[in-house]
């Protein structure tokens, strides 16, 4: 089963028309890039798809699930990063873990989903703290955390290593490399180029609302003959 | 360059949206002034009573030509009963009745007795400068008669001169009759009420109305209302946890408020008199139907306020949206304070009842003159708009609004009953 399908979406704010057509497919345990400078449209396809925004023509799919008619159900097995996102600054990392698996599931699912995401949250002690005392990259990796412990079938995440030191960047990519491995599929969006060359299975590349190719790394660097996939991105677009 | 920073300051606060409020409450509270009316000019108004001379004696003819004089006399006659039913017809304030032996009783040494059966029309503030005016009437009847008797001899007992009639009286309000209280007692006693409740109401809305405004505008600041709105929860379960949270940490803040207020009331108290022992006490349902009043007002205000929430954009915009809810609760303090609901226009009448918070402001008055309809129909008005600012709520949820600021377009109820599904 695909894990999304997404044909011919459209989506416009007033009069202007951020998607305009596009496009693809992401495959269950895959993990798919959508790649383009800002104002391309790949916030607003993520948000589509994770039933935040209504779509003003064409159709989407969340493993069988359509869009908008049954957002419920999509919400039950997708987690999605915003890009800017942020937690409740009142409540501890812990406590922050603890609100949302209680949206997920039972006493026992809630516990093994807490557990998860302190593991991967990692931040030792300081989970006890106020995410108002956190630093950026402490609060990424407790967001990280929160939307990879509830195991969803598909996460969708937003830029996953913006504002992030190498480090913690790297951090990050080794956890969403891990989940995948435990059969989830990603689908996100990024500018830095070689983070989608590390982490993508698959990629599209976007620009003004439109796909304008899409392939596996290595598929795009040799359709553009290009060394890499910022010089296939650029090539592509002109 | 100091100017350059006035300019940017004023572009950015001085917009159409900080504007329309404050422009709709000018006139709002314009037209409320102008409808209760001038309180100057009603007190120089002539009050209009109903007199019964049935002593026609020397003291009497003093008292009927004070109040033929002062006055406007709609009934002057020998039936109480006649004159009492015109008196309510004609929208008068009080009977004064003169009865047989009156002017004899003062000859004797003894305080004459005026019978004065009040028609008590409201019990707000206002409502009471009439019977102001004839308390004032009293008093120049009085020194009538004292001036005649120093006039007339010296072996009357001072006590007497000074003070040469007693009253006896009764206050006819909505129905009831309560003997041994003039309507100023009435009024002034009821007034604790005039005022306390309005008040504690408007703090509850206003605290927990901020609570709910504000969430929505952190949920934007902090960046967790996308979150929030992609987890496997229902759109109207978000919308009611938020109102119900809101209402509950309202509650708590009321209350402590409610503690320090009501004892700073207590100390300004000077009747000792207790409404019990005129037929004016609450029964424990009126205490239930009272408290189920204020929690629909109150929800019905935090779901007028979460609608309001979404247009928020931040913590800071957040505060300036509490401004109409403010000043929808003022404008209910202010005419249920003033004027009781029977006594006020029809166009205020309509906007007091529209706004859900005047219910409970006015429940407390309506129950101790058994006027269950009022605060029923309040409890049932109340409930529906907290239904339909509900469903907004969760339209809007369910819309790009809360995102991007602008709407995509469904159209048609069944859409609407759909997105409350979701």
């Amino acid at each position: 089963m695909k894990a999304v399908e997404v044909r011919e979406l459209v989506k416009d704010y007033g009069n202007f028309r951020a998607i305009n057509g596009i496009s693809f497919e992401v495959k269950e345990g895959e993990v798919f890039g959508l790649i383009g400078p800002n104002g391309a449209g790949k916030t607003t396809a993520l948000r589509v798809i994770a039933t935040l925004l209504q779509i003003t023509s064409g159709s989407v799919a969340v493993f069988g699930y359509e869009l908008p008619k049954e957002a419920g159900e999509v919400r039950k097995i997708i987690s999605y990063l915003p890009e800017e996102a942020g937690a409740y600054k009142n409540l501890t990392g812990k406590d922050y873990l603890n609100f949302i698996a209680k949206f997920f599931g039972d006493r026992e699912k809630f516990q093994n989903m807490v557990q998860r995401g302190l593991e991967i949250a990692n931040l030792g002690e300081r989970i006890n703290d106020k995410v108002d005392t956190y630093s950026k990259g402490m609060t990424r990796r407790l967001l990280v955390g929160r939307a990879l412990m509830v195991n969803p079938r598909l996460a969708i995440l937003d830029e996953p290593t913006s504002g992030l030191d190498v480090l913690n960047a790297q951090e990050v990519r080794r956890i969403i490399n891990s989940s995948v491995e435990a059969g989830v599929a990603v689908l996100l969006s990024s500018h830095n180029m070689l983070e989608v060359e590390l982490l993508c299975h698959r990629i599209a590349l976007i620009n003004d609302g439109k796909i304008v190719a899409s392939g596996t790394a290595e598929e795009l660097k040799k359709e553009y003959d290009a060394g890499n996939i910022e010089e296939a991105f650029v090539k592509a677009i002109k | 360059m100091i100017g350059n920073i006035i300019k940017k300051e004023f572009k950015e606060l001085f917009v159409l949206a900080t504007l329309i409020p404050i422009v709709v409450i000018a006139i709002v509270f314009g037209l409320v002034g102008q409808t209760i009316g001038n309180v100057g000019e009603r007190m120089e108004e002539k009050p209009v009573i109903g007199i019964v001379d049935m002593d026609d004696g020397d003291f009497s003819d003093i008292a009927m030509a004070v109040l033929t004089e002062k006055a406007e006399v709609i009934y002057d006659g020998s039936d109480a009963e006649e004159g009492l039913e015109e008196v309510r017809e004609e929208n008068g304030v009080a009977l004064l009745v003169v009865p047989e032996n009156f002017s004899q009783n003062i000859y004797a040494n003894h305080q004459g007795e005026i019978e004065i059966y009040w028609i008590m029309k409201g019990a707000g503030l206002m409502d009471s400068i009439s019977s102001g005016v004839v308390e004032g009437l009293i008093q120049a009847v009085n020194q009538g008669i004292s001036t005649k008797l120093i006039q007339q001899d010296s072996s009357f007992d001072p006590a007497l001169v000074l003070n040469p009639t007693k009253r006896v009286e009764a206050t006819f309000f909505k129905g009831k009759e309560i003997e041994g209280l003039s309507s100023s007692q009435l009024g002034n006693m009821l007034s604790s009420q005039s005022i306390v409740i309005p008040i504690v109401v408007m703090m509850l809305i206003i605290m927990a109305g901020a609570s709910v405004i504000s969430s929505m505008g952190m949920e934007k600041e902090n960046k967790t209302l996308e979150t929030l709105l992609t987890l496997p929860v229902r759109r109207s379960h978000i919308v009611i946890g938020k109102i119900v949270g809101s209402a509950l940490v309202g509650m708590i803040m009321a209350a402590i408020y409610m503690i320090g207020f009501s004892r700073y009331m207590t100390s300004f108290q000077i009747s000792d008199i207790n409404l019990a022992d005129f037929g004016l006490a609450l029964s424990m349902q009126d205490y239930l139907l009272i408290g189920v009043s204020l929690f629909t007002a109150l929800l019905a205000g935090l779901a007028l306020c979460i609608v309001l929430g979404t247009f928020a954009k931040n913590y800071r915009s957040a505060q300036t949206l509490i401004f109409p809810i403010t000043a929808l609760a003022m404008i209910s303090v202010f005419i249920t304070m003033f004027k009781d609901f029977d006594t006020i226009p029809a166009v205020l009448r309509i906007l007091v009842f529209a706004i859900p918070f005047s219910h409970p402001m006015m429940a407390m008055r309506a129950l101790m003159m058994d006027n269950y309809s009022l605060v029923i129909g309040g409890i049932a008005y109340t409930a529906v708009f907290t239904v339909i600012m509900i469903v907004i709520a969760v339209r809007i949820f369910n819309s790009d609004r809360l995102l991007t600021g602008s709407v995509q377009k469904r159209g048609g109820l069944g859409k609407l009953v759909w997105g409350f599904r979701r």
